[in-house]
């Protein structure tokens, strides 16, 4: 299944990749031949096969609901690059 | 033509876990920006979450709560896109395979006959943090990443609700059933549970849907029924003048009074959910399902039958008293004093519930303790006051927090059932009334009341009434001799 231009744009867009003309359609082609791969797998007589959502046959663990992390918000700002007063700093998101 | 909205809504409800959905972060409210912050919350590369339990056990209650299906095995999505708010780039959802499908809600609206609504299903996700766009210099948005990944039911409906009086009643039975269940603090204004709509209108007695516009920022009962009005008249002016309504997104806007487009989001709306490959499948054990059940409280339809069943209430007192279960649990100490349960459910709802709507306290804050309206409420069975009496006692110990006795004792509003001293008063009150005597005697026997109200004007209000109408009639009757 061979991926239009279009789609290929609407998926960089919503992935927020910038994408050159060349780039795109490389991006396009690699993308087209994962989607052949799906298509043959897709083949495959899977009546009566349990969808899987994980390869690996266990459950979630799960925890306790303690607290356990103390504030670290310095150490855990460092990369950060822009805060002020404990905020993070960002371009404005509304109009 | 005559239109009918078609309403669906879906309620976010934070659940009241210590700690976050998928990291050890605590939860609490209003703490300084982001200092309840880890890498996972954060989203830094390399963390992986692990899933809270208490935070299943909340969910399977709900379930429980509202008879849906616990599914044995559900699974984790991500739902992708951008928001500053959203450090990951996904938010960690339920998709295809929710916790919980298939239930349904008991409403009685004010207007209307009571109704099933249908729940669609109940899936677990993780909140968003908090973006302020106000107050940090020009072009900037602030982030405080606090509330993110805060677990979170969200609760989706059938679009089975034909009125905004429905949907609100709707909300208000899922507001108190989170409260029963001590799952969700319920509170609006903070934002642990939120509404939005899912709104379309069609010509009445058509089977078939029309589209439907997503309303969000529904941040009251009451902007929730505004909300759903006013869009129902835009929807109805779009097709009457031979327009179409568009599926999209619009924010309600309180202070307008209107609901307006939020184009930004539209491109947002694919989400390319797919299963998160850092989660395994949630297995809910039987441990847990019998866990959750056994911690389950009675629930507000329950306790209304009781309360009908047990003191003798209308349908319509039981329910009101059911609302919250603090409100319940105080009606039922008032009784448990000895009160009759009648007037000590008049009493909880006209007079205390009256006054407490009005300073805006809640139930839990009552100035006068249950007992000591319990109290009150003996008082006027035993005839110590009469029930007007009652009113005159219930306002300082409203006021001062005093106990009933204390405020008969000083106020001397003690009812008089001294037959003597009732007896002088009544013929002070026939000899200062020599006419209405004999209109009286002359067949006019409506007259009676007159002298009564005298008694009771002369008494202040203490004597007691049943007492005064017996003696006034006697001594009146005595003259016809
Ligand atoms: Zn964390």
């Amino acid at each position: 299944m061979a991926l239009d231009r279009k789609t290929t744009e609407q998926m960089a867009r919503l992935a927020r990749l910038r994408l050159d003309p060349e780039q795109a359609a490389d991006v396009a082609e690699d993308l087209s031949r994962i989607l052949d791969m799906i298509d043959r797998i897709e083949e495959v007589d899977t009546a009566g096969v349990e969808p899987l959502a994980h390869p690996l046959h266990l459950a979630q663990p799960l925890r306790p609901d303690e607290v356990i992390n103390a504030p670290d918000r310095d150490r855990l700002q460092q990369s950060a690059p822009d805060v002020l007063e404990g905020y993070f700093r960002v371009p404005r998101s509304v109009e | 033509m005559e239109f009918e909205p078609v309403i669906g809504l879906e309620v976010h409800a934070q659940l009241a876990t210590s700690s976050k959905l998928f990291c050890g972060c605590s939860t609490r409210y209003g703490a300084e920006a982001n200092t309840q912050t880890c890498p996972v919350c954060l989203g830094m590369p390399g963390s992986l979450p692990v899933l809270n339990r208490e935070a299943v056990r909340m969910a399977v209650m709900m379930g429980q709560a509202v008879e849906a299906e616990v599914r044995g095995r559900s699974v984790f999505a991500r739902k992708n896109y951008f928001y500053p708010d959203l450090p990951k780039g996904y938010q960690i959802s339920q998709y295809e395979l929710p916790v919980i499908e298939h239930g349904r809600l008991r409403i009685e609206p004010d207007e209307g006959a009571p109704k099933l609504i249908g729940i669609t299903r109940i899936h677990m996700e993780e909140d968003a943090g908090k973006s302020l766009h106000e107050g940090f210099g020009e072009g900037v948005t602030a982030i405080d990443l606090n509330r993110t990944g805060t677990p979170l039911i969200e609760i989706v409906s059938e679009p089975d609700m034909r009125s905004p009086a429905e949907a609100v009643a709707y909300l208000k039975k899922l507001h108190s059933m989170v409260r029963y269940l001590e799952i969700c603090d319920g509170n609006m204004q903070e934002g642990s549970f939120r509404c939005d709509a899912n709104v379309s209108i069609r010509p009445a007695g058509r089977e078939e849907f029309g589209t439907r516009t997503e309303l969000k920022n529904l941040n009251s009962f009451r902007n929730v029924e505004r909300a759903i009005h006013y869009e129902m008249a835009r929807q109805q002016e779009v097709i009457e003048d031979g327009g179409h309504v568009f599926q999209e997104t619009r924010l309600w806007d309180a202070d307008a009074g209107h609901t307006r487009s939020m184009r930004s989001k539209e491109e947002a709306n694919d989400y390319r959910y797919f299963p998160d490959p850092d989660l395994l499948p949630l297995e809910v054990s039987e441990t847990l399902v019998d866990e959750a059940r056994s911690s389950l409280p009675e629930l507000p339809d329950a306790k209304r039958e009781r309360f009908m069943e047990a003191y003798g209430l209308k349908d319509y007192d039981a329910s009101v008293l059911t609302t919250s279960r603090e409100l319940a649990d105080y009606y039922e100490r008032v009784v448990a004093t000895g009160a009759d349960p009648k007037l000590a459910a008049n009493w909880t709802m006209v007079e205390l519930l009256g006054a407490l709507n009005k300073d805006g306290t809640e139930i839990t804050e009552s100035p006068i303790s249950a007992e000591d309206l319990g109290r009150l409420v003996q008082r006027i069975e035993d005839e110590t006051i009469s029930g007007k009496i009652a009113k005159q006692v219930f306002e300082p110990m409203y006021a001062e927090g005093a106990d009933p006795d204390t405020i008969i004792e000083r106020e001397g509003l003690k009812q008089i059932t001294d037959t003597s001293a009732i007896e002088a008063t009544v013929e002070e009150v026939i000899a200062e009334n020599e006419a209405q005597v004999q209109q009286y005697l002359d067949g006019k026997e409506k007259v009676l009341g007159y002298f009564v109200g005298q008694v009771m004007k002369k008494t202040g209000g203490k004597a007691n009434p049943q007492q005064v109408n017996q003696v006034v009639k006697e001594r009146l009757d005595a003259k016809k001799g």
